[in-house]
């Protein structure tokens, strides 16, 4: 009987003040939306490292007039070196095929440049792309190199794009929650103020703390998870019509987002939000009911 | 024992002792401001004293502490002179929710609340609403919702306040009824009538001290 009366209570409380329920539902999925995403993203830039950082090169490329000893002699340094794990040699030619299959697209460009016109390199896989560092210093200097280039320069560069909007989702996330948590103390109130008799006449006659405290709690607990269905919702549509749609060309840039991943990230946007208003409603009822 | 409210240039209660025995019938007379509502809000645990022991049903309950308050509360009824009755719901609904809420089942509800209807004389007017009845039916479901539970104490705070004299009669019967079963009632009135009518113990307070201590007193 009493679970059912907390319940009753509940959607009573709800429906009560729809419209200001309406609001606290809709800015709390917000909210949860934009965790949810920054979420996905945080994961989505992980798997991106992981898949571009594997990948990864770093090119010594040679002087045109380079040796065959100067050549040799730097093979075997790079052999030898511990912070190196691969290391494949690209001749003229095998630069050349390389260039015509990048560039495919401009026969123009093809043909205005000679196989040999392109620089001999060395393409190293690093046991850890993160010390590119080390290896220019070390190389730099040597007799017959002229250029080092690490490619993880431009994928920084690409990443910190990435992690900045994973930043003002999250910053979106945070200043949308403040809005639903004011909205959510202020409904709380108003429940209490319309039940203040009853409340008073539980006070009264020894009813629990828990048992006066528990739909008014539970009311928040709900739209909270109301509105983190309502962000699966948002999140499962920018998927289909985003990244599924109008983004698709990017897919071979972007690694994929999963169901599982939203799946994933979905336990999450309830949690906070289910806590989050329980913990902002028992806050809210300590100044305004005095139990 | 004494309570000093901030803000207050005196004591609302000034070094009072005050002991009541099980079963009693005491007045709290005095006017206004006397500080006759504070020694109930004392028993009601809402206030505690600066100085000195509150001791109710045999615990002292001076330093409880405040999660404990509502089971305290169960065996203490209290009826005040607004009857602070739900609007929304029915005779019978306002004293079952008094039972129901400290989870006692709608099965042990229907058993007992009619019981107390009956006691209280509203025996076939349990499904009006508050206001279809009268002030004096009003109050005498406040006082079924306060003794439903059987407290040991009953709290009275200006019962017939709202009452005219027959009335206020009637609910006095009612409360001598209660009295009669064994609860020891407290009750704060400035009524002179009744308190003269009833010649029960009287104690009198005026500016927070005790002036008279009266076992089968008037008004005077």
């Amino acid at each position: 009987m009493r679970v059912k009366y907390v319940l009753s209570e509940v959607l009573v409380g709800l429906w009560r003040n729809v419209t200001m329920s309406i609001a606290m539902i809709i800015t709390m999925a917000v909210s949860l939306t934009m965790l949810g995403a920054s979420g996905l993203m945080y994961r989505q830039v992980d798997d991106m490292k992981d898949l571009y950082y594997k990948n990864i090169e770093v090119s010594i490329f040679l002087n045109q007039e380079v040796s065959e000893q100067e050549r040799t002699e730097l093979q075997t340094k790079l052999d030898g070196d511990p912070l190196v794990k691969d290391v494949l040699y690209v001749n003229k030619d095998e630069a050349y095929k390389r260039f015509k299959e990048m560039y495919q697209d401009a026969p123009d460009l093809v043909n205005a440049v000679k196989p040999d016109q392109l620089p001999e390199s060395f393409r190293l896989k690093l046991n850890n792309p993160e010390q590119y560092k080390n290896i220019y210093d070390q190389y730099k200097d040597t007799a017959g190199v002229d250029e080092i280039v690490d490619q993880s320069r431009l994928l920084d560069k690409i990443f910190n794009i990435l992690t900045s909007i994973q930043n003002i989702a999250l910053a979106a996330a945070i200043v949308m929650a403040i809005a639903a948590l004011l909205l959510v103390a202020n409904t709380i109130q108003v429940a209490a103020y319309s039940k203040r008799r009853e409340v008073a006449v539980m006070k009264l006659v020894g009813a629990s703390n828990w048992f006066i405290q528990a739909p008014f709690v539970l009311e928040a607990v709900v739209a909270g998870l109301i509105g983190s269905l309502l962000g699966l919702v948002a999140l499962v549509a920018a998927k289909y019509l985003l990244f599924d749609g109008s983004l698709s060309a990017l897919q071979g840039l972007l690694s994929p987002i999963s169901w599982g991943d939203i799946l994933f990230i979905f336990p999450l946007m309830a949690g906070v939000g289910g806590l989050v208003s329980a913990a902002t409603a028992w806050i809210t009822l300590r100044f305004y009911l005095r139990v | 024992m004494t309570k000093t409210y901030p803000k207050a240039s005196r004591p609302s209660l000034d070094n009072v002792s005050v002991s009541i025995e099980k079963g009693e019938f005491v007045f709290f007379i005095g006017p206004s401001g006397s500080g006759k509502s504070t020694i109930i809000k004392m028993l009601l645990h809402e206030v505690a004293p600066n100085k000195g022991r509150v001791v109710v049903n045999g615990k002292d309950v001076t330093s409880m502490r405040s999660w404990k308050r509502p089971h305290f509360r169960r065996s203490i009824g209290c009826v005040f002179q607004d009857f602070r009755l739900l609007p929304n719901r029915t005779a019978y609904e306002n004293v079952a929710f008094a039972l129901e809420v400290i989870g006692k089942t709608k099965a042990v509800a229907r058993r007992v609340v009619p019981e107390v209807l009956e006691l209280v004389g509203l025996g076939g007017k349990e499904h009006r609403y508050p206001h279809e009845l009268s002030g004096g039916e009003q109050q005498r479901v406040a006082v079924a919702r306060a003794f439903v539970n059987r407290p040991l104490i009953l709290l009275a705070d200006e019962p017939t306040g709202n009452l005219d004299p027959d009335t206020s009669i009637e609910i006095m019967r009612l409360l001598d009824r209660i009295n009669r079963t064994g609860t020891t009632v407290v009750m704060v009135t400035h009524d002179s009538n009744i308190v003269n009518q009833m010649r029960r113990r009287v104690v009198e307070i005026e500016s927070g001290r005790i002036v008279r201590d009266q076992a089968r007193g008037v008004y005077g």
